[in-house]
């Protein structure tokens, strides 16, 4: 693969892209020492109390499958397997694999030895890396050589991180015991449909054993290779997480049977991502006018699923290549010409001291989100709100209203704040409109929240916000934002009850169709 | 006759490299390219030619017919 033909496509940021990372870097130079804030566990990503215990040792520095973790650790991605051996109507092969990234995302290609050298590079510099995941740009398991390859020359060299790996899972069953014999702990499975009559108006066909098979016999075999695998991999003891893409009209109300399906077979996590289709992609949902849920759609699903197990509500759908805290992409810091470059020391005792002051951190912010939920016991209310917070991470209400390029939404009862969701607003995705029009986009995808917790904001865009029935909340800047929200709650329960104001329920919200073209 | 990649619609994804029964396909310039003398159509291998049963872009991988047909031994 000439990695340097790729390169220039995937890697060269506009203005805007390159502005926003070295935001990103400023602010992770005092992530180490910030006396820092965030929470322990939320509700839908699965705290310590939530999970056997072996599991959650698993997961509790792993920013993809727990909620809390994100806030503190990264991963990165590693775009080493270019090939898939099934094709989905929601994906366009030139981008990357579109059940693990957003659609229309170009990865910078690397071969196993430039992949391992990034690896380092970045674990040398991000000491909060912990994760190493390879997710495509195709499936990695129909490039096993070079998954494989991959994983051996981490494994060889970095001990400590973690390996996972994300597949459709038509080859899975083959793999499994290499999976096992690479000590990979987590595997992420997409797995849309369980019934071949839906799966085949999502996939028109898949390659196996040499043959390329259609329709209702593609989807079966799919699915009995996805079950098989995920049957496999739990036996083992190897975590599994499922994704699956919501249709609307498609598998919308199938998913609960797939939910129930992979709950049975061992997956302690279901992923459930709004699809994401719009004609520039070029994808068979985006031309057939396919649309994707809406934002309360998509949590309807997600709640109906989680009484039945953890739901996961931050995956960001992060690009194959992407390095960095979730919601934040660094990987322009890590192009091939740099990393090559690069001399990197890889100190495996200072990572180890870096991630206990971590935890420690960690443990302290339980104690204050305790304390105000303690505070809100005795209030009784059917009042349930969601509320959009706009974060840098570490689980502060650190960003600027202007700056956020995606918001945290949290929805708060007597019951707590609880973590939801998340939304897109990056404003570099449009492609050259002006602010009023990002304002407005701003505003339809927070429309379902009450208020909006920030750092900072402008007066405008203040104004506008309250015309639209949101408030913009600034007396929280720096503060947790659990504690906060609870706190802010509480006056809001406070004034209803007096009749100062009156509760309306919202609307509903948009998920952002905009991918990282401006990239391409 | 040979098969033969139409560069301009290869998304150099590499899909079709391995499956080669006769290792004709390879990778020049960013691009994926078939050996018209190693082609064999896949005749005598597989019922369906390899490349083109695993290409994502439909109509990528196809006959050309500036070849000869492939004539399998006898
Ligand atoms: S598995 Fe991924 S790369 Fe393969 S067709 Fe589906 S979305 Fe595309
Ligand atoms: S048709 Fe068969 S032999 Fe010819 S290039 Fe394709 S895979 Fe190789
Ligand atoms: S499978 Fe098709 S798109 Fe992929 S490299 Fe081969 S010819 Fe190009």
């Amino acid at each position: 693969m000439d990695a340097s033909v790729q390169h220039e496509q995937a890697t060269i940021p506009d203005g805007d892209k390159l502005s926003s990372v070295m935001q990103t870097i400023a602010e992770h130079k005092g992530c180490g020492t910030s006396g820092g804030s965030g929470k322990a566990s939320c509700g839908s990503g699965a705290g310590e109390n939530d999970l056997p215990p072996e599991i959650w040792e698993k997961v509790k520095n792993h920013p993809c499958y727990s909620e809390e973790a994100h806030h503190h650790y990264a991963r990165m991605h590693v775009a080493v397997a270019p090939a898939c051996n099934i094709q989905c109507n929601y994906c366009n092969r030139k981008y990357d694999c579109a059940n693990e990234s957003r659609p229309g995302v170009v990865s910078e290609k690397l071969t196993p030895e430039q992949a391992a050298k990034k690896v380092l590079a970045v674990a040398s510099t991000i000491p909060q890396m912990t994760v190493l995941g390879i997710a495509g740009p195709g499936d990695p398991l129909a490039n096993p050589e070079k998954t494989f390859k991959t994983f051996e020359l981490i494994a060889r060299t970095a001990p400590d991180i973690k390996l996972c790996l994300s597949t459709n899972g038509l080859a899975l069953p083959d793999h499994v015991d290499t999976i096992a014999g690479f000590n990979v702990d987590h595997v992420t499975i997409t797995i849309n449909m369980v019934d071949p009559e839906i799966g085949a108006k999502i996939y028109p066909w898949v390659f196996w054993k040499h043959k390329r098979y259609t329709g209702v016999e593609a989807a079966k075999l799919l699915t009995d290779r996805q079950l098989q695998g995920l049957e496999m991999l739990t036996e083992r003891g190897i975590l599994c997480k499922v994704n699956s893409v919501m249709i609307p009209g498609v598998n919308d109300k199938h998913l609960v049977e797939v939910n129930r399906a992979v709950k049975s077979r061992g997956a302690f996590l279901h992923n459930i991502m709004p699809l994401i289709s719009s004609p520039e992609h070029g994808t068979v949902f985006g031309l057939t006018g396919q649309r994707g849920p809406t934002a309360q759609e998509l949590k309807a699903l997600q709640d109906e699923c989680e009484g039945e197990m953890n739901m996961m509500r931050h995956c960001r759908q992060c690009r194959a290549d992407a390095v960095g805290l979730l919601g934040e992409d660094r990987s322009a810091e890590f192009t091939t010409d740099k990393i090559m470059a690069m001399e990197v020391n890889y100190d495996i005792d200072s990572r180890k001291a870096y991630q206990e002051a971590v935890e420690s951190e960690r443990v302290a912010k339980v104690v204050a989100r305790q304390e105000e939920l303690a505070s809100l016991a005795g209030q009784s209310s059917d009042i349930k709100l969601l509320v959009a917070v706009a974060t840098k991470g570490s689980g502060l209400i650190n960003e600027h209203f202007g700056h956020a390029k995606e918001f945290q939404v949290y929805e708060l009862s007597t019951a707590g704040a609880k973590f939801v969701g998340h939304r897109r607003v990056d404003l570099y995705c449009q492609g050259g409109y002006g602010d009023e029009d990002s304002l407005e986009t701003v505003i339809r995808a927070i429309n379902d929240c009450h208020a909006v917790f920030v750092a900072k904001i402008g007066g405008c865009p203040k104004s506008d916000l309250q015309a639209a029935g949101i408030e913009p909340v600034d007396q929280f800047a720096h503060e947790f934002i659990e504690k906060s929200a609870i706190a802010w709650f509480k006056s809001y329960l406070d004034k209803v009850n007096s009749g100062e104001i009156q509760h309306v329920v919202r609307g509903d919200a948009e998920i952002r169709q905009g991918a990282l073209i401006s990239a391409a | 006759m040979t098969l033969k990649i139409i560069a301009s619609q290869c998304t150099s994804c590499s899909a079709c490299e391995p499956e080669c029964p006769n290792v004709a396909i390879s990778e020049k310039n960013g691009t994926f390219v078939i050996d018209p003398k190693k082609c064999t159509e896949c005749i005598g291998h597989f019922d369906e030619p390899q490349c083109a049963a695993v290409c994502p872009v439909d109509n990528t991988c196809v006959i050309d017919n500036s070849f000869p047909r492939y004539q399998p031994p006898a």
